[in-house]
């Protein structure tokens, strides 16, 4: 075995390394910010941010280096096998360059939500856009992990980061009680996971997720019910549902996000929830695919808990960012539909409704918390209904702005919102699944109740408070971005649409995704 | 121009919004000033339509099309394809005309916010013409749920006291129809895709395929529109939104809800629920069970506006009322009764319209639309009292006014079809002259018993100039309503072929023949059209002579349905 390994790791080529050039580019700036922090005087902590974002950049054109590569190498015929590193538990498929992308717009967004907020709370640290960058490390390897052991060591190293960020306002009650609710539920739960995968490992003596779905396979045919596969997929499931949030999994969500700095609220709402979502799916789709007649019921069973708990809940918040909380668990209910109608194999239209999903999601929610982040002023924390009362007379541009997302968040068109549900509707309809589009679309008018309460507040009652409201540069730039965003997959949502499908190889609208991977 | 219209028309208020958000919003005149001038705008871009559609209007299918089927989202077969028939061009014209009036009447009501508003009213003006052009389902459910938001934000912001729950109540109610609606559509899209292999919001290709849907799931997704359709209208057991977001609404917002908006409901049920389910909508206790709905909102909305002590709520009941007549019209399935369903939706625009604006008059003098609060106006206020007296008499359907007209030919179509239902109708007539009469007799008659009523102004020139377009229409319409069957004619008659192709005197549909042109340019017609004004008063034009290309294009015969549409205003109207 150590001779084998030693050999493996000898193999190791410079291809391995570039495939995993975003996350060692990432990794050398978070740990450059956090040198470099130690020698910044107090006035020029904004630097962090700019190098946090140069970070960025460095990475997104590698990921867009991959994506060009990967598409020279189509157009020759090259096996996607090339594309796979570290003895193939690193695999850089379309779909993870597709989440890449997520993971790196959002990340950008909350640098830019950041810069004057953590200023106002004087807590302008360089860890914390070190630990921003890390997690997003964290995510690539879930997204790009094909084996279970990098993909639960990228969820950890995710994970980790984000219980810091959470309670990262240390003189805030709040910001330490998320914190500690979230590690300790968050490290329960990872157990939970970690121990289902370690089932799977002695069913079939594999890591690699191929190789388990191969096994798992031989395992159903000779042994249908066997209690230990069951055991297992339970576990496994329920890691991943508390990660997304699932109900009933999802009672950290709204602490967390409540407590949480509110730029690191809209990052965990987009990029951590997207990165849960990468996992969820490699895993039941690749790894746990013979098993899919087992958990399909199940997630049944929790999406319309989620979309019942989480619509319900979020009618009688009055704090703005629970209230979003329980709406993006509601919004999980919605993606698990997706999955509920497909399997990736037969069709894709749920899968790759999911993608459009967290696309239109990531713009529109960080939108939404960027304004709410703008409403923290120096002694108004701003995070309640009637916090945002009468915005329009102080701040007509960020409440038209905020209507437009949470129109979106509605799902009302030709928003980018619209998009996400459409196709999650499409997926069920085609594949037969009425009553469950029907509990969809109704649980969707709720949802349109509790964004126009925000939005009755911030239009058309009067403010509360005389603090008016400023925004930062950076800040002006997020909301530019998230709004185009909004507003452009709304209505020309045909390049999009075809990113979504290109990320699952259906650009020819006949290879679905498991084919391409495998 | 020519080729063209349709979308200037669509887009002329959305540019004028665009405009106006880069005016100051303190420079209050100037803003009324462009808003008004736009308003005017979007119904001067449409009045070429006339003569141009009058020269088109036998031919059958959409006239005017703009556009492709798949050029907007390829990926999922959808396009911007605009398009318009008879039914379409009668309700644009309505939007258009009740647009313009209903900004001017707003000068002085909006004092607060005044720039936004204008905004969103030119923005609602798009989106509701555009619900009427859109030829591409998809695109239809993209302007009718858009169309929502900007009409939510006009009760929300410059409504009455109880705004807020007034605008939710109307968003969440339509939404709730709409989404199952979208439901109905994805159904429709995928069968489409089964029969066909083409995955197409086209509307001419779903007119193909639609119909073949069989059993159960014909009457799912028959009612699955039709209640995205009756909240809409609306119908009687979802009529509750309509009462609060009237009294709500701004005075130019209810003239707009009770004009347009409603319409937007039977013009889905004529547009899609009939063609796309005519099996269904001929099922004896589908059709029963419409029936009765329509009869219990004329029945019930009038005996509710009996009641009233708020004007505005008196108002908003008979809308329930009048509705009732339309999709009683619409379910009567004859020529008769979906013509005369169609025009009284044009005379419920103009009159009910005209009867907010009247509400909306007093309330800006008292603020306070109180009955009782009112007594012996005609003293004081003359003119004022003239213009309500014959748009109450259009209302209640007085001979010589539009409104008689358009019921008088529903109940035509509805006794021909089934003596029973015309009978329960007919009441409803006769409690809309008791409610308005009483109304009058109440407000306007008498000596003037409230000292804050003494000295009312009398209507100004902006005030006149709101009525005086409506009055017009209402005396044509009125006067001589041939034209406007004329016009029904191809589209109702094909529209009864379709659901009932065993109806006497009906041609074959045409709808399914119509070839799916690929090339927009080709489908409108060829550049020799007649470009002048000639049919200013279409009137003049007589029955026999086509002008221009209509007379080369092959005609399509209804002349059997005309002579019987002919026959009812020939008796009436002069």
């Amino acid at each position: 075995m150590t001779t084998s390994l030693t050999t493996f790791s000898l193999s190791y080529s410079s291809a391995d390394y570039l495939l995993a050039l975003p996350m060692l580019l990432l990794t050398v700036f978070a740990l450059g910010i956090l040198m470099i922090d130690l020698m910044l005087p107090q006035q020029w902590k904004r630097l962090n941010a700019i190098t946090a974002l140069i970070g960025v950049a460095f990475s997104s054109v590698a990921v867009v280096k991959l994506h060009l590569v990967y598409h020279a190498a189509e157009k020759q015929g090259i096996a996607i096998a090339t594309f796979t590193g570290f003895m193939g538990s690193l695999v850089v498929d379309r779909f993870a360059i597709y989440f890449f992308y997520l993971f790196l717009v959002g990340a950008g967004i909350a640098i830019l939500m950041s810069m004057r907020y953590l200023e106002i709370e004087h807590e302008n640290h360089g860890e914390f856009y070190a630990l921003l960058l890390l997690s997003v490390v964290g995510m690539m390897c879930m997204a790009a992990g094909y084996d279970i052991v990098l993909i639960f060591i990228g969820l950890e190293l995710m994970a980790i980061s984000t219980y810091v960020l959470v309670g990262f306002l240390r003189r805030d009650k709040r910001s330490n009680e998320a914190a500690l609710k979230y590690l300790l539920l968050g490290a329960f739960s990872s157990g939970i996971f970690a121990y289902g995968l370690s089932l799977f490992y002695g069913l079939t003596g594999s890591t690699n997720l191929g190789q388990i779905a191969q096994k798992l396979q031989e395992v159903i045919a000779t042994r249908p019910n066997d209690p230990v596969v069951i055991f297992a997929l339970l576990a496994t499931t329920t890691g991943l549902l508390f990660k997304i949030a699932a109900v009933p999994f999802h009672q950290w969500a709204p602490d967390a996000y409540e407590g949480a700095p509110t730029s690191i609220t809209g990052f965990m709402s987009v990029a951590v929830k997207s990165a849960a979502w990468a996992m969820l799916l490699r895993i039941f789709l690749f790894g746990l695919y013979p098993l899919r007649p087992m958990y399909v019921p199940l997630l049944i069973f929790v999406a319309i808990a989620t979309m019942t708990g989480g619509n319900l809940a979020a009618i009688t918040q009055d704090n703005l960012k629970r209230l979003l909380a329980y709406s993006s668990i509601a919004h999980v209910g919605y993606m698990l539909l997706g999955l509920i109608a497909s399997d990736g194999q037969t069709n894709s239209t749920g899968i790759m409704a999911i993608m459009i999903y967290l696309l239109v999601y990531t713009f529109m929610n960080l939108g939404a918390f960027a304004v709410i982040t703008s409403l923290r002023r120096r002694n108004i924390i701003g995070d309640t209904v009637d916090d945002i009362a009468g915005l329009y007379f102080k701040a007509p541009t960020e409440a038209i702005l905020m209507l437009i997302f949470l129109l979106s968040l509605a799902g009302i068109p030709p928003l980018a919102g619209f998009w996400g549900k459409y196709f999650i509707f499409l997926a069920l309809i085609q594949t037969g699944h009425y009553a469950l589009a029907a509990i969809g679309v109704l649980y969707s008018v709720v949802g349109l109740y509790y964004y126009m309460r925000i939005a009755n507040s911030m239009l058309m009652r009067q403010p509360v408070d005389a603090e008016p409201v400023r925004t930062s540069p950076a800040m002006r730039l997020a909301l530019t971005i998230t709004a185009v965003g909004t507003v452009v997959i709304g209505l020309f949502p045909n390049f999009f649409i075809n990113g979504a499908n290109w990320s699952l190889g259906l650009v020819q609208g006949t290879q679905h995704m498991a084919r391409m991977l495998r | 121009m020519y080729n063209h219209i349709l979308s200037i028309i669509l887009f002329t208020p959305l540019v004028g919004a665009i405009l106006l958000m880069l005016v100051p919003k303190e420079n209050k005149d100037a803003i009324r000033w462009i808003g008004n001038i736009f308003g005017f705008l979007g119904f001067a871009v449409s009045l070429p339509l006339i003569p141009w559609f009058w020269a088109l209007k036998d031919r059958a299918g959409f006239q005017f099309v703009e556009g492709a089927p798949n050029n907007w989202i390829p990926s999922i077969g959808s396009g911007y394809v605009i398009g318009i028939d008879g039914i379409s061009f009668l309700l644009i014209m309505l939007t258009t005309l009740l647009g313009a009036v209903s900004i001017l009447s707003s000068w002085n009501a909006i004092q607060e916010r005044v720039k936004e508003y204008y905004v969103w009213f030119l923005v609602l003006q798009t989106g509701m013409l555009g619900v009427f052009m859109a030829n591409d389902m998809f695109l239809f459910f993209v302007f009718w749920e858009a169309m929502l938001v900007p009409m939510y934000l006009l009760i929300g912001i410059w409504g009455g006291p109880r705004k807020l729950y007034a605008a939710i109540k109307f968003f969440l109610y339509t939404l709730f129809g709409s989404v199952l609606m979208l439901l109905g559509i994805l159904f429709l899209y995928f069968h489409h895709h089964t029969l066909t292999g083409v995955y197409t919001f086209y509307l001419p290709d779903l007119y193909a395929t639609a119909p073949k849907i069989g059993g159960h799931a014909a009457i799912w997704l028959f009612f699955a529109f039709f209640v995205g359709f009756a909240i809409k209208v609306p119908m009687f057991p979802f009529h509750t939104w309509l009462p609060d977001a009237h009294v709500e609404a701004p005075t130019a917002g209810s003239v707009i809800l009770a004009g347009v908006l409603l319409k937007m409901g039977t013009y889905g049920l004529i547009r899609f629920s009939l063609p796309f389910f005519p099996a269904v909508a001929m099922t004896p206790w589908v059709r029963q069970f419409v029936i009765v709905l329509s009869l219990i909102a004329i029945i019930y909305g009038a005996l509710v506006s009996l009641m009233q002590k708020d004007m505005k709520k008196l108002v908003a009941y008979s809308s329930v009322s009048h509705l009732g007549f339309c999709t009683l019209g619409i379910f009567a399935l004859s020529p008769l009764g979906l013509s005369g369903s169609v025009l009284q939706q044009i005379n419920h625009g103009i009159s009910t319209g005209a009867l907010f604006l009247i509400v909306g008059i007093l309330y800006e003098r008292r603020h306070t639309r109180e009955i009782s609060e009112y007594g012996g106006i005609s003293n004081v206020m003359p003119v004022y009292a003239t213009i309500t007296l014959i748009m109450f008499m259009s209302s209640m359907g007085l001979p010589l006014l539009n409104g008689f007209v358009g019921e008088f030919t529903i109940l035509q179509g509805t006794f021909m079809e089934n003596k029973v239902w015309a009978a329960w109708a007919v009441p409803g007539v006769i409690l809309a002259a008791a409610y308005l009469l009483w109304l009058y007799q109440r407000v306007f008659f008498g000596s003037v018993n409230n000292p804050k009523n003494e000295k009312l102004l009398d209507l100004s020139g902006r005030e006149l100039a709101t009525f005086i377009p409506l009055v017009i229409v209402a005396f044509w319409i009125g006067l001589y309503p041939k034209p406007f069957f004329q016009i029904l004619a191809t589209p109702v008659n094909n529209l009864v072929a379709t659901v009932r192709p065993d109806y006497p005197g009906l041609t074959k549909p045409v709808l399914a023949a119509q070839p799916v042109n690929p090339n927009p340019e080709a489908a409108t017609p060829p550049p020799e059209a007649p470009r002048a004004p000639e049919t200013q008063k279409p009137a003049t034009t007589g029955d026999g002579q086509k002008p221009g290309v209509a007379a080369t294009q092959k005609p399509v015969p209804v002349n059997t349905v005309k002579a019987n549409l002919a026959a009812a205003p020939a008796v009436l109207g002069k």
